[in-house]
């Protein structure tokens, strides 16, 4: 190995380096430190969600007692739902859009849109769970039951966490505090958002349209 | 929650202050609010000792109650706790966070780095592995600790509280504990993994890191993808044991295997997090103390990678009795198999880098030696246990026992032990002693060896795991009471550990910034380093760069010190020199703990859901949440006025 007669002075800037700014040097991978932290936890999320749906899977069928899945699912309420929460991801997108070209007016619409879209998937759900523990499916009833309701209803906290936050970078927003430079911080919510919409869609694929008996 | 944090807060309208922005960077109440990835890494590294010492006394307990037939030291439900409780703690309150320690602090200091990316994240981390442990403890005073064993095996824990399987809250204590503990792990391993990849210095390519930095990395992604399995399986638990779900129980319908497949799917990789750590630290020691660069860098690099990947591909081996059915077993069993080439590569790796080194026999380089001498048995009883007719005989019985310590004590300890000595001088500025760490190091050896090579033995006589008594006929008793004095003999070697390391705090011989004549860049700092650990970041030109700052290699290959080695060379005097210009660092804040004490209140709601009052927890620790994380969010990184 060549040996080293002495490094040029570096030129480093000062500071940790928490992403591009005007006074922080670029990380070594050129992704800021927040993108790739939510990234990552999106991944191990991954592995959240595919451990629930795993266990649905395993045990499609299996229950021995009370209504069956194809008693108790309605596939045209639960298609809006689904349509809705995807059509937040759009709303999403041109929120993430709004705040990088600085349209702080937009901006403020459009998180909004993204949150009140949340809630009606949200309160969508709410009514299904309640239907079905109407027609006798509780959390208990039976496996299907119970894998249903922890694998959607940890979904569902997922959404409701992402409505907060959205509600919260609204509150920011509208103060004057979420300005054009802040853009990353939309756009970190934004991935956790259109995530927590893919979880849905591999949800809604294999829990509702797949048929069982 | 982890992601908005530590978001760049640099808004134009002064935040609002709520709690007064803390300053302190000495006494007791700085230690409350730190942000410093090292005095993090003093306080993971301290609080894992004091739970070492805990799952210690429980280890103690059980072989005295096992020392001889017949023991009447502890009533079997006692003897439940002891083993679940020791197991849990050795796994997820030594082994992972003292890695974690060794990390938080070394990692940036070996990179080139002021701090990790998150430097309140990573104090949340260390709250969260506080509460989650003290959480877990308080359950011997609230009915119960957990007795399900370390592993938690379903119906027997999944069985609600009052239908006879298991007295106690225990198990609601041990998911929900673990849940905790997962989610401060999951943390710090975002932490390191973003710390890694993003705040190199100038020239520290990946393939100059250092084997520590590598290691941690990987197992950083372990942890990530296996928190979460666990998570999901704890939490089928309590809702079987508390909402009346049936998961795991055969009698609706629930398989209970379903349960040890996601156990394993997070326990296997588990292990690979508990001795990667152990590999990168022996691989740092032993090229120092043998004056030679590690044998074959990029080989142990990669199987340290392939370790990580083939981890997640041979879980079932620990299911091996429960009829798979002979093509999974046989699957499982070669991937099992398979792992130990990558494992076996490092070991020959290790022993090219000491073959005709300069040797020092150092206390840390001791450490490693015995890392690489006991970590191979423990390897080699693992492959064994790998070849299904074998495992089928040796299935819980003390030959796993010994096979796992062999791996987990002989192999993690020993590496955490020598990365103590190795690092000490650098944390505190002063060495340890070497003459009590060479008594420490032979007893603990001695210790060892006794404690559990006695039972590989017991365990081919067929003497089963986790009985808490054995007739007098069967003849185990001899064994066992050799077992008993090694880990009393293991006891006095820690003792002698914490009186070295009390003592030579104090009145150890001043270490400088290089006693070992180190090749990595930590070296080239003060001892202890200041706070923004390197006055300027250094540029990083080769792997071990420190080294080849001091020596050269002349046509025979000789080593030959450069005329200005040492720590006088410019670089390492602009490492430690005082900076000339103003460093801002990440400034203290009461929030991550003011967080991690929100979760308490609702960790103990959980448990005690059925109480009337337990919405008063879930009221006032979702409030502290909040605040904490909403105050956090707020609160810039650095504070405006903070002045270094």
């Amino acid at each position: 190995m060549a040996t080293i007669e002495q490094a040029p002075p570096p030129q480093v800037p000062a500071g940790p380096s928490h992403g591009p700014g005007p006074d922080h040097p670029p990380t070594s991978t050129g992704t800021t430190n927040v993108k790739l932290a939510i990234w990552l936890f999106l991944a191990s999320d991954c592995l959240f969600f595919g451990a629930f749906i795993s266990a649905y899977l395993l045990y499609r069928g299996r229950a021995q007692t009370g209504p069956t899945p194809a008693k108790v699912y309605s596939i045209p309420f639960t298609s809006v739902s689904s349509f809705v929460l995807l059509m937040s991801s759009l709303t999403m997108v041109l929120a993430l859009a709004a705040i990088q070209r600085g349209d702080l007016r937009r901006l403020r619409i459009w998180l909004l849109s993204t949150a009140l879209l949340g809630s009606v998937f949200v309160g969508g759900q709410i009514f299904e769970f309640t239907e079905f523990s109407r027609k006798g499916l509780g959390l208990s009833t039976n496996l299907f039951s119970s894998t249903f309701f922890v694998l959607t209803g940890f979904h569902g906290a997922h959404v409701t966490i992402g409505i907060i936050w959205l509600l919260s970078l609204w509150a920011l927003a509208t103060q004057g505090r979420l300005t054009q430079k802040d853009a990353e911080k939309v756009e970190i919510a934004a991935l956790y958002w259109h995530f927590v919409d893919v979880v849905w869609i591999v949800i809604f694929t294999l829990v509702y349209l797949i048929p069982t008996k | 929650m982890t992601t908005v944090a530590d978001a760049p807060t640099q808004t134009p309208v002064r935040p609002p202050v709520i709690l007064r922005r803390p300053k302190e960077t000495t006494g007791v109440w700085s230690w409350f609010t730190t942000v410093d990835h090292k005095k993090i890494g003093i306080m993971y590294g301290v609080t894992a000792l004091v739970f070492f010492c805990l799952g210690g006394i429980e280890a103690l307990l059980i072989r005295l109650q096992l020392a001889g037939p017949n023991g009447t030291v502890l009533t079997a439900s006692q003897y439940n706790q002891i083993f679940t409780m020791h197991g849990t703690t050795m796994v997820f309150l030594l082994g992972m966070p003292l890695s974690i320690a060794f990390a938080n602090y070394f990692v940036p200091l070996m990179i080139g780095a002021r701090d990790v990316a998150f430097p309140r994240l990573n104090a949340f981390g260390y709250w969260m592995f506080v509460t989650g442990g003290v959480f877990l403890y308080s359950s011997f005073l609230l009915g119960g600790a957990p007795n399900g064993g370390w592993f938690g095996y379903t119906p027997l824990t999944s069985t609600p509280l009052g239908l006879g399987a298991l007295p106690g809250r225990g198990p609601d204590f041990w998911a929900v504990g673990i849940v905790m503990l997962g989610i401060g792990s999951t943390t710090a391993a975002i932490n390191v993994i973003v710390t890694t990849l993003n705040m190199r210095a100038p020239g520290m390519t990946l393939m100059r890191m250092p084997v520590f930095v590598w290691m941690m990395l990987v197992t950083a992604f372990l942890t990530l993808f296996a928190m979460p399995i666990i998570t999901v399986a704890l939490i089928m638990v309590f809702f079987d044991r508390n909402f009346g779900t049936s998961f795991f129980l055969p009698a609706k319908g629930g398989d209970p295997l379903l349960y040890q497949n996601l156990f394993w799917l997070f326990g296997h990789p588990e292990v690979y997090i508990l001795i990667l750590p152990g590999m990168g630290i022996v691989s740092e020691i032993l090229p120092v103390f043998s004056r030679k660069p590690l044998f074959g860098y990029p080989v142990v690099v990669f199987s340290g990678i392939a370790i990580g990947f083939l981890g997640w591909g041979v879980w079932a081996h620990h299911m091996f009795t429960t009829g798979l059915g002979p093509v999974a077993v046989s699957a499982f069993s070669l991937s099992t198999m398979l792992i130990a080439i990558p494992t076996g590569v490092k070991i020959f790796n290790w022993l090219a880098t000491v073959y005709k080194g300069s040797v020092r026999l150092t206390t840390a380089m001791l450490f490693a030696l015995g890392f690489i001498a006991q970590f191979t048995i423990g390897g080699l009883s693992g492959v064994s246990l790998a070849v299904v007719p074998a495992d089928t005989q040796q299935h819980d019985s003390y030959f796993v026992v010994s096979h796992f310590h062999y791996v987990l004590f002989g192999g993690l300890v020993f590496g955490l032990f020598g990365g103590l000595y190795y690092w000490f001088p650098k944390v505190f500025g002063r060495m340890l002693d070497e003459k009590l760490g060479k008594w420490n190091f032979w007893l603990m050896v001695i210790g060892f060896n006794l404690t559990f090579f006695p039972m590989m033995l017991l365990g081919i006589y067929g003497m089963p795991r986790r009985v808490y008594r054995y007739d007098a006929g069967l003849g185990w008793g001899s064994l066992n009471l050799v077992a008993t004095i090694g880990s009393f003999i293991i006891a006095v070697s820690v003792l002698l550990f914490i009186i070295n390391a009390v003592v030579s705090r104090k009145r150890g011989v001043i270490a400088g910034n290089d006693p070992w004549d180190g090749r990595t860049i930590e070296w080239s700092t003060s001892s202890p380093p200041p706070e923004y650990n390197f006055a300027e970041i250094p540029e990083i030109q080769a792997r071990d760069d420190l080294w080849h700052t001091k020596y050269t290699e002349d046509d025979d290959g000789v080593l030959v010190p450069l005329p200005s080695g040492g720590v006088d060379t410019p670089a390492a005097t602009r490492a430690a020199a005082a900076p000339t210009h103003r460093i801002h660092m990440p400034s203290p804040s009461f929030y991550p703990l003011v967080a991690a004490l929100g979760i308490l209140p609702l960790a103990y709601a959980a448990v005690f859901h059925s109480y009337s009052w337990a919405f008063l927890l879930v009221a006032g620790g979702a409030i502290i949440l909040a605040f904490g994380i909403y105050a956090w969010a707020i609160e810039p990184a650095t504070a405006a006025e903070a002045d270094h």
